[in-house]
């Protein structure tokens, strides 16, 4: 899967969440910009896990901050199955 | 994205806050607290009890009060047989130990306790902690090491979070009680690497019950070890007392029990027991149990003691199932919300609409002359404002009454009912 097709995946996946309706580029921030809470956090994570197949660990979690490095992160993830 | 990192997007300053002081990470919560004591209530985290009358009675602020807040499930803090056996060991082994388990703090009295631990649970091996935070600290971080995979409810307790950081494992979080997404995420670890889930019987902050008997299995179908913290339920649920997976008929399955003695047992200490052939081997490489000081005799000796008398105590257990429920439907009864809609545990669990009405209610129902604890976020689930009661089997029929009584006033006048 292509970097392109992910980003698309997850931004349709992102739109429940994005309450505030914040244009999203691969800088925004998670906690900064979209004002996730912890709660948020997990169920975002719950939904891109299901939609590929695959497990974001808390400790991976940690180190992303920005949309951009959660596409990258999923792109590896997948890319390893 | 962590949920560990608490900073506000732009911290607040606060002024006179000198160049690197590392203090000023916390400014966001010191405001909070300064905020929350402006409106003039009682400061809900500093609390003294003056004196103790008895497990359901303290001298608080210079009140007689009702305490509903204090996980002294089984009302054993008093127990006179309890009591002496306390006293007897400080006058025979004295004030301390001084020393780590497996130095110089191995006294009879710690290997009295564990047999007691092993005869309560019906297992092979018992290892004492000197806290039930140090004991999930110890074991998860021991068993759980670099490449393993911790699964574990999201609303696991701080202690569980803590052997995971430590223990360097991976860490996967499922939704509460979500038997289907603990299932998924399982399936999705790879095969060969290690794995632990991490489940509790009772969840603290709710007092909602585990669906053990389905999440045990699936785990085990998974070539997962199981953990379960029962720190709630020991001595209360279960036909002995051992707990919810006993309840529910899956302790065999378990590989681990977590528990505390700082709750039904009534004096303070951490515990695991399990049946696992190897499981002495703790002793040497669990770094929370061998690099600090063992529990005093008398702790011990009290611990051992009241473990003893709560494998005979049935009846006690019939009465606070019986004070459970009288304060569930009383509670619900009169308008309030709360945490499960069935009473599951000795926990009662009342949902505030948020903070400062939340510290209202305290300090109202304080000034009746009951005490609750205000549970806050980041603690409570889905940064609720809970106000948690913890029932007692010394509360009589007639206390239990009063504390509604005192509710229906405190509610009303706050403007919660």
């Amino acid at each position: 899967m292509d970097r392109a097709e992910i980003d698309r995946r997850i931004r349709t996946l992102i739109e429940p969440f994005n309450k505030n309706g914040v244009t999203i580029t691969d800088d925004t921030t998670f906690q900064g910009d979209l004002e996730f809470d912890s709660l948020t956090v997990m169920d975002f994570v719950a939904a891109i896990e299901d939609e590929f197949d695959i497990i974001i660990s808390m400790n991976q979690q940690a180190e992303i901050e920005t949309y951009g490095q959660l596409v990258d992160a999923v792109k590896k993830l997948v890319d390893a199955e | 994205m962590s949920e560990g990192i608490s900073q506000p997007d732009q911290p607040v300053e606060r002024e006179g806050r000198g160049k690197g002081d590392l203090f000023a990470k916390f400014d966001e919560l010191i405001q909070m607290r300064e905020g929350l004591l402006a409106s003039g209530v009682e400061d809900p985290f500093n609390l003294v009890m003056e004196k103790v009358l008895s497990p359901t009675r303290a001298i608080c602020n210079g009140r007689e009060t009702i305490l509903l807040g204090t996980y002294n499930y089984m009302g054993m803090t008093f127990d006179p047989d309890v009591i002496e056996a306390g006293k007897q060991a400080l006058e025979e082994f004295g004030s301390g130990t001084t020393g780590s388990r497996v130095l110089n703090g191995t006294y009879q009295g710690h290997k009295e306790c564990e047999d007691a631990l092993k005869e309560f649970y019906g297992m092979d091996h018992a290892m004492v902690f000197s806290t039930g935070y140090q004991a999930n600290l110890g074991i998860i971080s021991t068993i759980a090491g670099k490449g393993d995979y911790v699964v574990l409810d999201i609303d696991s307790h701080a202690s569980i979070y803590d052997g995971c950081a430590m223990g360097r494992a991976e860490i996967v979080p499922f939704r509460h009680n979500d038997i289907e997404a603990l299932e998924k995420r399982l399936k999705r670890i790879p095969a060969e690497a290690g794995k632990l889930v991490v489940l509790e019987g009772v969840y603290s902050m709710l007092g909602d019950v585990a669906p053990l008997k389905e999440m045990v299995r699936i785990s085990k179908e998974a070539g997962a070890m199981v953990l379960v913290d029962e720190a709630h339920s020991m001595g209360f649920i279960g036909e002995h007392g051992r707990g919810v997976a006993e309840d529910q008929g899956v302790l065999d399955d378990v590989d681990f029990v977590i528990g505390t003695f700082s709750k039904s047992v009534g004096t303070v200490g951490g515990f695991c027991v399990s049946n696992h052939p190897d499981f002495e081997i703790m002793r040497l490489v669990c770094r929370p149990y061998v690099f600090t000081a063992s529990l005093p005799p008398s702790v011990v000796a009290t611990a051992a003691t009241s473990i003893r008398k709560l494998m005979h105590g049935s009846n006690k257990r019939a009465h606070l199932w019986e004070n459970s429920k009288r304060l569930h439907g009383g509670l619900k009864d009169l308008g309030f919300q709360l945490g499960t809609d069935e009473p599951q545990s000795a926990i009662v669990a009342v949902i505030m609409p948020d903070l400062t009405r939340g510290a209202q209610m305290w300090e109202a129902l304080l000034k009746e002359g009951l005490y609750v604890n205000l549970a806050r976020p980041p603690a409570t689930p889905a940064n609720m404002t809970l106000l948690r009661c913890s029932l007692c089997a010394e509360h009589s029929e007639e206390e239990v009454s009063t504390i509604l009584g005192m509710f229906e006033r405190a509610g009303k006048a706050v403007g919660i009912i």
